[in-house]
């Protein structure tokens, strides 16, 4: 085949990358060797938009064991034990057929983490739709949670956490975000740094088929009218088979046999190999007739490019091979020496013993192209709400609908499609501030939550990156976890448009603030660009998963009230910010304003002191307040139990609206016994912090004095019904 | 007391049952299912998950398995066959338990707390609990639909074999507390000589308070009698 403008334009490269791969070869590359350069050069792949600001993130700590550019992060939890965990995106495939999508987008995170060396602990996901009129936002909410449910379940991890969220900025865009962690020893971490000549390269778990050609590139592009026929690049997925595969390469890596291992993800074969090689500073040879094929006269383009799930690349040492394959065997997958490491520095590609492709690694690898794109500020809106101007509404009505909104309401009709319980080691599960997952057999435990504020993000994508950060270390807090790291998947829109790039660059200065501030690096993670359909872009939706360490559980904490007249104490100010807020979204559908600042110095010494007060058992229950604000936060607490508030009228109050609704940061609910109040206070003061004695807890009703009593049983009914009403929806 | 658990490629739930054995002073043997011997044993376990994916029917491969023709030996010589979940439908594909488990009802994975009642507990596997006993325990599946024909219906009911029905938290068995569809709320039968229990709630999962609670013990401390 000619290598035309046409094919060149086919695989995703422009004119001046094309130039500069015949620079690089010194010649021009053939079809195969076009489509070699396409799958590493795209952007997903080669993050040639993103790395110069991604540089800018603190990624180091004396817990991180590995941070960002290997497979997952990796951080020490003590005792030889370490937790590995990554966030990654499968927006694209889940938009064109929504089941395999999320279920291949699972299937690949937990590769990532046992790839490692990790047995996967747990899963969580992020996961947002258009608005729910939309006409296509119920399939794909049925599919992508049957999707992710069908996966985690059969292989059997637990998905434990997760948030789901509407909006009509991802109409024609939804965002399929999953994130696996996974715990290994500290001394048993595997890398997929190559490392040695002449070594055999092995190809395990399935075989190669067609599907998924080109994914990696078809994901760096935007959708148009013509994306049904993008259908066949998506993979499919098969759980059962990673269930063996996990568990084969499970068993090969209690002993020394591996030197390196990576998964094929995307770009398959290709960047598998590539990146092992470029790692280890080495050649790599393969013979691509041994490569085992699912379809027959499969070319050397298709399989280099098919992002056919399930497989794994590993260079053995040597003598290994007969007690590896064994392993292999014993679990039915194939097992193929494909190739060797050699020190060419080449990527040199045989089909019968003809040279069908040969391509210096540095030039898929450290030679691609990296962008320094122009960028704009983000224009701050000047004019404040004018609160005077919006029609009046009744407390109850402003609560009872927000309890009852598509993002507000109850999700357990989606995490009940879920296992959350196998592996028998979830002490807490969605519906809590965080998942607690136990280490097994130990007393300890670490805590998981994913968060995102993409309407934070749009408004000043500055304060949303911080603001998110903040949120997820106050969730982990919120079970008494002390947060060690994290890891984000930033989904934003085509980053050739200055303003696109100009929010994801103000995110990641909010997320690097708030992380270094609070100590909570970036151990690994995913950019999603390109997620828009016709030149209309995404709200930027980073999406930040952290975990946090409880050292010794003993008496695991939630945000559910557990007792009739405790007191109630807020902790952080209250100032009432409106803007960008649930309320003002949901009752007057206004967007207008800024989000809320966080002050980092409150946010650290807030979180602080309330896990020195937890750590103390001085804690009944626990609620970080977010969206939705005060009164939102409260009813979370009490729906579902048998008890819920009287709350005091506040002294000096302006507005009722803002007292309740505001979405200040940095403040938690928390429910103390009567009989623990002076040693709660004390400490509360000792460290400066600022608090409210709001009320307590009483049986059965849920109170703001002199403006609202309901029964909570109603709450409850209220913020449950939202699925089967949708349900009903007919189109 | 010796117990074996089958391990069937994608079996997910056969470690949490090893825990719960052996936290319970049982002395297990995991049997990969291309064993052709049994080791000595006095419990059977056919643990929860998707052997070989489920991709056919529910348990129909793993019911064919070559391990699974020594169950049906041991069984029959009247040893003690314990199927969960997957093993449930297991049981049903070889035939040791008559029947069949469709798709819920609602045409969805249900992972959920649900209550169960016990019906007989003048068993091997449920002596330690009391008649009419309420448990809370935990579901995962997609196919717990418990369903048979009238004939075998009437003899469950006659000679007492169905030992467990969902129930709702206050023991009432009806529509609104059954979680799947099942007939009558069937959650677990024996067979007629009660030496095989096939139950759809996981009781491994029920062993400790810091995860759950601790109504799964006495399931397995019955057998121990």
């Amino acid at each position: 085949m000619k290598i035309t403008k046409q094919v060149v334009e086919k695989h995703g490269l422009n004119p001046e990358e094309f130039s500069t791969i015949k620079k690089l070869l010194k010649r021009e590359p053939n079809l195969l060797e076009l489509g070699i350069f396409s799958a590493m050069w795209n952007e997903h792949c080669s993050y040639k938009s993103s790395r110069k600001h991604l540089k800018n993130l603190p990624t180091r700590g004396k817990q991180v064991i590995q941070g960002p550019g290997e497979n997952a992060g990796v951080v020490d939890i003590g005792d030889n034990d370490a937790i590995v965990f990554k966030i990654e995106s499968h927006n694209h495939p889940s938009y064109i057929e929504p089941y395999q999508g999320a279920a291949t987008g699972v299937g690949g995170i937990l590769r990532d983490v046992f790839t490692m060396g990790a047995r996967p602990i747990a899963l969580l996901n992020s996961i947002h739709f258009g608005s729910p009129e939309h006409f296509k936002t119920k399939n794909l909410l049925n599919g992508v949670v049957s999707g992710i449910g069908g996966y985690g379940n059969c292989i059997g991890i637990p998905t434990v956490a997760g948030e789901t969220k509407f909006n009509s900025t991802y109409n024609e865009n939804i965002l399929v975000n999953a994130m696996a962690i996974g715990h290994a020893k500290k001394d048993k971490i595997f890398y997929s740094k190559a490392k040695g000549l002449n070594k055999s390269v092995v190809y395990v778990g399935s075989k190669t088929g067609r599907d998924g050609i080109h994914g990696a590139s078809m994901a760096s592009a935007e959708f148009d009218e013509n994306t049904d026929e993008k259908k066949p690049t998506v993979q499919v997925g098969d759980p059962f088979t990673e269930k063996l595969l996990m568990e084969a390469c499970l068993e090969l890596m209690k002993d020394n046999s591996i030197i390196s291992i990576q998964d094929m993800g995307a770009a398959g074969l290709t960047s598998s190999s590539v990146e092992m090689a470029s790692k280890g500073e080495l050649g790599i040879e393969l013979n691509l007739e041994m490569v085992p094929c699912r379809e027959d006269k499969m070319t050397p383009y298709e399989m280099m490019l098919s992002e056919s799930q399930e497989r794994m690349l590993i260079i053995l040492e040597e003598g290994k091979e007969k007690n590896a394959k064994k392993i292999f065997d014993k679990w039915d997958l194939d097992f193929v020496i494909i190739g060797k490491t050699t020190d060419t520095n080449k990527l040199v590609l045989k089909f019968n013993n003809i040279i069908e492709g040969d391509i210096p690694i540095s030039a898929l690898a450290s030679k691609a192209p990296i962008y320094d794109r122009k960028w704009i500020k983000k224009k701050l809106p000047k004019k404040k709400v004018d609160l005077k101007k919006l029609k009046k509404i009744k407390f109850e009505d402003a609560l009872l609908k927000i309890l009852s909104s598509a993002n507000h309401s109850n999700k357990s009709w989606i995490t009940e499609q879920y296992d959350q319980m196998v592996m028998c080691d979830t002490v807490k599960k969605s519906g809590a501030d965080a998942a607690i997952i136990r280490i097994h057999n130990k007393d300890k435990a670490i805590a998981t939550s994913v968060d995102s504020s993409a309407n934070y993000c749009k408004a000043y994508p500055f304060s949303g990156g911080k603001q998110i950060v903040c949120e997820n270390w106050r969730n982990l807090i919120s079970v008494g976890a002390k947060p060690i790291a994290v890891t984000n998947c930033l989904n934003f829109g085509n980053p050739e448009n200055p303003e696109v790039m100009g929010e994801f660059a103000e995110c990641i200065q909010g997320i690097k603030e708030s992380c270094e501030f609070l100590n909570f690096p970036v151990v690994s993670g995913n950019v999603s660009f390109y997620n828009g359909t016709n030149k209309k872009n995404i709200n930027p939706t980073p999406v930040i998963g952290g975990i946090g360490l409880i050292n010794k559980l003993i008496e695991p904490i939630d945000h559910q009230f557990k007792n009739d007249k405790s007191v109630i104490i807020l902790i952080g100010k209250t100032f009432g910010h409106l803007e960008q807020s649930v309320f003002l979204e949901e009752i007057y559908d206004n967007k207008e304003g800024l989000p809320p600042e966080v002050n980092l110095t409150n946010e650290k010494n807030n979180g602080e002191c309330v896990l020195e007060l937890i750590n103390n058992s001085l804690v009944k229950s626990i609620h970080d307040i977010s969206s939705g604000g005060l009164a939102v936060a409260l009813a979370e607490m009490a729906m579902g139990t048998d008890y819920g508030v009287k709350i005091n009228k506040p002294k000096n109050l302006t507005n009722l609206f803002k007292y309740f609704f505001g979405e200040d940061q940095s403040r938690y609910i928390l429910e103390i016994e009567k009989n623990k109040l002076e040693k709660v206070e004390k400490i509360l003061k000792k460290n400066n912090i600022f608090y409210e004695n709001i009320g307590t807890t009483q049986k059965k009703y849920f109170e703001i004095q002199g403006e609202f009593k309901s029964d909570i049983k109603e709450l409850y009914k209220i913020n449950n019904q939202w699925y089967n009403n949708f349900n009903g929806f007919t189109y | 007391m010796n117990s074996s658990v089958i391990v069937f490629p994608g079996s997910n739930c056969d470690r949490d049952v090893a825990v719960a054995l052996e936290k319970l002073q049982f002395k297990n043997q995991m049997v990969w299912h291309k064993e052709t011997k049994l080791p000595k044993s006095d419990l059977i376990v056919i643990p929860g998950g998707f052997s070989y994916g489920d991709y056919l029917r529910s348990g129909a491969i793993a019911g064919k398995s070559l391990i699974v023709s020594e169950v049906i030996k041991a069984a029959d010589s009247g040893r003690l066959v314990l199927g969960i979940c997957n093993g449930f439908q297991v049981l049903t594909e070889t035939g040791l338990l008559k029947g069949a488990l469709l798709r819920n009802n609602n045409l969805k994975f249900i992972n959920r707390d649900i209550n169960i009642k016990v019906l007989n507990n003048n068993s091997k596997f449920s002596g330690n609990y009391k008649k009419n006993q309420i448990l809370k325990m935990n579901i995962a599946h997609n196919e717990g639909n418990y369903f048979t024909n009238q004939e075998h219906l009437k003899e469950l009911i006659d000679e007492n074999l169905i030992a467990f029905k969902y129930c709702s938290k206050d023991g009432d068995v009806n529509e609104d507390s059954n979680p799947n569809g099942s007939l009558q709320n069937i959650a677990g039968i024996f067979n007629s000589k009660k030496n095989i229990l096939g139950m759809m709630p996981h009781p491994e999962r029920m062993i400790d308070n810091l995860i759950s609670n601790t109504d799964g013990i006495n399931l397995f401390t019955s057998l121990l009698k």
